[in-house]
């Protein structure tokens, strides 16, 4: 009884040295995890929509949204980019052998899905009328995760690594081709 | 076991008593700091100051801006020197903003500045700080922290006593250190006394927009005009020069101007003079003086000049100023919260000296005068004096409040802050400061509402205090917790320049309208491109106009060509992100100016003369993105006497 009262008075004893610290400082939570989003946890709603608000605000794009926060790379699409992701709808994520999506969300499966979602992200800014200045110059898109797709346009369709655009939105940071088919990375 | 409550209460006691000894005492061993003032600055990764501190830059011309407690320096935003890290001064945008009756001015000495109030607080919109050297006043901008003003002060010279705001900010103050001949005439500097004049300036602030306008100006006796407070409160309607050389020498001021046992403090009634000017008691007097000002929405400034002055003559216009007798030179002249005292901080006193303002309506109204200078009352130095901070230190500059009743001064001889009590004039603490203190701030300070939990002190020598970076060293501020009975030193960090001031609010004042970028569909620059299909290249004789645009991560066009050795280049950029902290920034090889960083929807201008033939790269200045490296561009230059037309491109289109 006696050791817990002086356990007691000594805890708050050191509660009292700590109490005058930044609004920020607590010592049971290290330091770098109060943004654990990094830039994706800066709150703005003044500048125009970036890549990752975009895809948020769709209703056609929740499984690939999903696939984003289970990959752990959200900061990658609201980076300075400049960025251009071509990104699945939830149809096509529901195209792929069944299973394949639940499989890919599971936690140790982390690092193959982030793979899988950044060969869907290209550095640099193409719009549609750049992709075709892409197919008609003989140039391919270089993915983030390290493939070349090849842009054909026939007609008025576009497709990039075999999937078709869909449509195309401008955002602050890059460009989202909506696109009706998982791209996967070339077997290397 | 039995515990007696007793017992607990004294376990607890005794286990507190240890804790205050180890992580709250001040007589550790390690330095001055210890864990406890660590903790009280440590802002976590991420987090944010409690307050802003605008300090100003002295002799650097410019105004930063820090967070307190921790003492990290966020920005420093250009007012008074041209400054090529944000081409303020080189572009074309901002150029007339260094305007002055005598030319374009590239460096100026900021003083002292003070956050515009509304009721007696401070209400976050502006900054005001004051040119010391080329008499001006510049107002800046609290959403966008950039010089959006400057007015030069006519007849002034050495505008010391300002940038001081009134409690509406109904107006900005300028006083003049140097008396001169107003107007300016070729004259022996021996015929100083009684010919020479000091001018007390009274700008007026528009409480929409801030314009700024010199409404009139009170030609005072030729002594030196050094500080200036506004009354508040009661004495709102007020305003407090403190004065030296009153001896009106002209040569060997350290000795010729510290012969008279009393200096004055005046005391201006300005809403009499403001009943003066309505009924025409003024003259209009020729003058010339720069007004500049920078348009938000045209990104750009205009400066125009201003040709007359109305001005009051105190001889003539009874009850506008009385003289207080204040001891031996005063520098700082500061009034308290409730505006009832008027802190006189003689420089070569041995004491404080304290004035009621009470005390001097009453002896104004009973016409207790001891004589006159120039027509203007001396009041009797006992009728006005509220009482005396006797041997409080050496060398007393200046004194903050912290709206609980205590004073704090500084003395910059003894080198340290003294805290003092209004009303009993005892001494309550005192605490060294290394080295050599000026000015103090406490947030709020001039204002009815002092937020007093720190107090920093800005030092004038700093020798040992940091790693020796040469014979120059920098500028030493130290903070203080001011919580507590006795004062705790927290913090020491430098500063940019000479701190001469600094103003100080809560960050939740200002954090909420800060701005993040400029809306490209209100920009009104006459050279803004909007789109990259409206980018363009005119030419007008010599003169070639290029309306560029930047975004990540290009810039367009990115291949000119048609330019010819002689000509007058214009790049003309729009930066058309729209997304929080993406600036570019442009150089070009060659050009006798600085770069561009041009903020999201800003459009801004610098000139290229090419003097050689060749091919020559322009690049993005800010690492703006991943493709950072790959945003640059190529103009080709041709003999004069070439036939080359103007071509320009992106990518082949």
């Amino acid at each position: 009884m006696k050791k817990i009262i002086i356990l007691f008075a000594f805890m708050f004893v050191v509660n009292a040295c700590n109490s005058g610290g930044g609004d920020g400082a607590n010592d049971s939570t290290p330091l770098p995890n109060n943004t654990p989003l990094g830039q994706a946890s800066v709150v703005d709603d003044v500048s125009a929509k970036n890549i990752l608000q975009v895809a948020i605000g769709s209703k056609d794009h929740t499984t690939l949204v999903a696939a984003v926060q289970a990959a752990q790379i959200e900061h990658v699409l609201v980076n300075a980019g400049p960025l251009t992701v071509f990104a699945p709808t939830n149809a096509a994520f529901d195209a792929l052998p069944e299973g394949t999506v639940e499989t890919l969300l599971k936690p140790e499966n982390k690092s193959k899905l982030a793979f899988i979602l950044t060969n869907h992200a290209a550095p640099g800014s193409f719009n549609q009328a750049a992709l075709k200045k892409e197919a008609r110059k003989g140039r391919k898109i270089y993915t983030a995760a390290g493939d070349y797709l090849e842009v054909v346009v026939e007609g008025e369709t576009i497709t990039v690594g075999g999937a078709k655009i869909l449509g195309t939105i401008q955002t602050s940071n890059g460009v989202i081709n909506v696109v009706d088919k998982i791209i996967l990375p070339a077997e290397k | 076991m039995k515990l007696s409550f007793k017992y607990i209460t004294l376990l607890t006691m005794l286990a507190i008593s240890y804790g205050l000894t180890s992580c709250g005492g001040g007589d550790s061993k390690s330095g001055a700091l210890n864990s406890s003032a660590a903790e009280k600055v440590f802002v976590a990764p991420g987090e944010h100051d409690e307050f802003y501190a605008f300090i100003s830059g002295g002799f650097s011309g410019q105004l930063a801006v820090y967070g307190l407690p921790s003492g990290r320096l966020f920005k420093v935003i250009p007012v008074f020197s041209v400054d090529g890290e944000k081409a303020y001064g080189f572009n074309e945008e901002t150029k007339p903003m260094l305007e002055t009756s005598y030319g374009s001015i590239p460096w100026d000495d900021s003083h002292h500045p003070d956050i515009s109030q509304t009721n007696g607080e401070l209400d976050g919109r502006w900054v005001f700080i004051n040119a010391n050297n080329t008499p001006r006043i510049a107002r800046i901008s609290l959403s966008t922290f950039e010089t959006e003003e400057i007015i030069e002060i006519p007849n002034s010279a050495g505008n010391h006593s300002s940038s001081f705001v009134t409690e509406n900010t109904e107006y900005v103050i300028a006083g003049t250190r140097f008396s001169i001949p107003i107007p300016q005439k070729d004259i022996s500097i021996d015929e100083y006394k009684g010919n020479f004049k000091g001018a007390l300036s009274f700008v007026s602030v528009d409480p929409e927009e801030g314009h700024m306008e010199v409404a009139f100006q009170i030609l005072m006796p030729g002594f030196n005009y050094d500080l200036t407070h506004p009354g508040r409160g009661k004495s709102h309607g007020w305003m407090f020069f403190s004065t030296y050389n009153t001896e009106e020498a002209n040569t060997l001021l350290e000795v010729n101007a510290s012969q008279n046992d009393k200096d004055f403090i005046a005391a201006i009634n300005w809403k009499k003079a403001e009943e003066y000017i309505k009924a025409g008691k003024f003259k209009t007097m020729p003058a010339k003086y720069a007004h500049n000002l920078y348009d938000e929405s045209t990104h750009s400034a205009t400066s125009t000049m201003m040709k007359s002055v109305k001005v009051l003559d105190p001889s003539e216009l009874p009850g506008l100023v009385y003289f207080l007798p204040t001891p031996k030179s005063p520098h700082g002249c500061d009034v308290d919260p409730s505006g009832e005292y008027i802190v006189g901080s003689g420089k070569l006193a041995a004491s404080l000296t304290v004035h009621s303002f009470t005390k001097m309506l009453k002896a104004i109204e009973d016409k207790k005068f001891d004589g006159e200078a120039y027509g203007i009352p001396i009041l009797n130095f006992d009728a006005v004096n509220a009482g005396t901070v006797v041997q409080p230190g050496l060398g007393p500059l200046h004194t903050e409040f912290d709206g609980k009743g205590n004073a704090y001064t500084t003395f910059f001889i003894s080198s340290e802050v003294v805290k003092w009590q209004l009303g009993t004039w005892k001494v309550l603490d005192r605490k060294p400061t290394y080295y050599s203190v000026g000015h103090l701030m406490i947030p709020g300070g001039n204002s009815r509402k002092p937020f007093g939990k720190y107090l920093l002190a800005m030092n004038k020598i700093t020798k040992d205090r940091y790693l020796p970076t040469g014979p120059e060293v920098c500028q030493s501020a130290q903070l203080y917790d001011i919580t507590g009975e006795k004062m705790e030193l927290l913090l020491d960090f430098p500063t940019i320049g000479e701190p001469h001031y600094a103003a100080g609010c809560p960050a939740d004042l200002l954090k909420p309208n800060s701005k993040k970028i400029y809306r490209l569909e209100d920009n009104n620059h006459p050279y803004v491109t909007k789109t990259e299909k409206e980018t363009k290249v005119v030419r007008k004789g010599k003169d070639v106009h290029i309306y560029m645009t930047m975004i990540r991560s290009h810039f367009a066009p990115d291949n000119i060509e048609g330019v010819k050795v002689g000509d007058r280049v214009y790049f003309h950029v729009t930066n058309l992100e729209q997304d929080y902290d993406v600036p570019h920034g442009i150089a070009v090889i060659g050009a006798n100016t600085s770069e561009l960083l041009i903020m999201p929807g800003q459009t801004e201008t610098f000139v290229w003369e090419p003097k050689q033939v060749g091919v020559w790269p322009f690049y993005c200045t800010d690492f703006c993105s991943a493709l950072h490296q790959e945003m640059q561009g190529y103009v080709r230059v041709s003999p004069r006497n070439s036939n080359r037309a103007l071509k320009w491109s992106l990518d082949g289109e």
